[in-house]
């Protein structure tokens, strides 16, 4: 199967771990990882203000790139994940938003939200099969306990992204349990780390994340996951006791590609 | 602008219905920001809805919000307050030289990890 692959500006720097790691289990995987020859930015959160075009069509661009491709469009960053989707959505469900944007961008055919967008992770779930995948797994993580820190990003507005229940999720804990690992639940997995604000009020974002951090610790994580290099970075910068990694690698790992992933 | 015409502004930006609230307090409970805020997220559903909006523009509260969408996912009544917070917040940003993050204040926030979508989301937030 091949789909296009967004990987977004973070993924081309910062977090070369994650965009590395996904690359090579969708190779090993069956997946072919097309990325488009130029793409810009998802500017990194959605902004729900009816009356800006401008700051949308970076995604309205990729997702129409998709649709010329007769592909799905995968991302795997949360954050350019939930800018996708809910560029989309409107695109798709708000006639008056989408006509002011075809309007704008006056290319031939206009685009009103045909493109499928999945997350890796449902890439994964959907498209693999977790049962498939826990097939192709060849180094189980057993004995680990490790906990899902979704965040805020991946899941939320539930309706808009669609990928789980938003406050019950267990997508990244089958992913988890595919991959041989023991799954720790906790009750803060979906609550934000802080994100951007972290810009703006440092104390607040630490305050956040050493919540996070700390509940998973209490309830026996010893690692967590997580698909957004800003969780990362809020929880690691905050001291979190518990390691924190990208699910890719993890994915990378079971599947026996850690070792060459870097090479 | 006066009190009605600031509400039917920030009603247009983010299209909420606030008369729908009634006014449980689920969307400030949800809050991840609650301590650090001066006006919560329901006072934000009632403020606006009484077109008291200037105290909002004027509020640190704005610059707290996370947009992490809790408020929105847990309102029973779909009411979805994070809207009314970025749309007030855009109020205030997109005035000429109310930019709340400058291109000069990055370089002190930096450090050897620091993500670039924590720059790029912090000036679509901050600054305009």
């Amino acid at each position: 199967m091949k789909v296009t692959y967004f990987p977004g500006c973070t993924l081309k720097n910062k977090a070369r771990d994650l965009d590395e790691y996904a690359r090579k289990s969708a190779e090993a995987l069956g997946i072919t990882l097309e990325e488009p020859e130029t793409w810009q930015c998802c500017g990194g959160v959605f902004t729900t203000a009816n009356d800006e075009v401008a700051t949308k069509l970076s995604s309205v661009r990729l997702l129409k790139a998709a649709a010329e491709a007769g592909q799905s469009l995968v991302t795997v960053c949360s954050a350019c994940h939930n800018v996708v989707k809910q560029t989309n959505y409107a695109m798709a469900n708000d006639s008056a938003f989408a006509d002011r944007v075809n309007r704008y961008m006056a290319e031939d055919a206009p685009y009103t939200g045909e493109t499928k967008v999945y997350h890796y992770l449902e890439l994964l779930r959907d498209v693999v099969g977790f049962e498939n995948l826990a097939k192709a797994v060849k180094k189980p993580l057993t004995g680990k306990k490790i906990g899902a820190y979704y965040g805020c990003l991946l899941l939320r507005p539930g309706k808009v992204m669609g990928m789980d229940d938003a406050e019950n999720p267990r997508i990244i804990e089958d992913l988890i349990r595919a991959l041989g690992g023991e799954v720790v639940i906790y009750a803060r997995r979906n609550e934000c780390c802080g994100g951007y604000v972290s810009a703006e009020s440092p104390a607040l974002a630490k305050k956040n994340s050493n919540l996070i951090a700390e509940n998973a610790a209490s309830a026996g994580a010893e690692l967590l996951v997580t698909a957004c290099p800003l969780c990362k970075y809020n929880l690691e910068k905050n001291g979190s006791s518990v390691p924190v990694v990208y699910f890719t690698e993890l994915l990378a790992e079971a599947l026996g590609l850690k070792e060459d992933a870097n090479d | 602008m006066t009190n009605e015409q600031l509400k039917q502004e920030i009603l247009r930006i983010s299209n909420v219905n606030v008369t729908k609230c009634m006014k449980c307090g689920k969307c400030t409970a949800s809050c991840p920001a609650y301590d650090e805020m001066e006006y919560h997220p329901h006072q934000f559903v009632s403020m606006v809805n009484n077109g008291d909006i200037q105290p909002l523009l004027n509020s640190d509260s704005i610059y707290r919000c996370l947009s992490c969408f809790a408020c929105m996912e847990r309102c029973p009544r779909g009411v979805e307050p994070a809207k009314l917070v970025e749309a007030v917040r855009l109020m205030a940003v997109r005035k000429q030289g109310a930019n709340r993050m400058k291109a000069e204040d990055v370089p002190c926030m930096l450090d050897e990890n620091t993500p670039g979508q924590l720059l790029v989301s912090a000036f679509r937030k901050y600054s305009k």
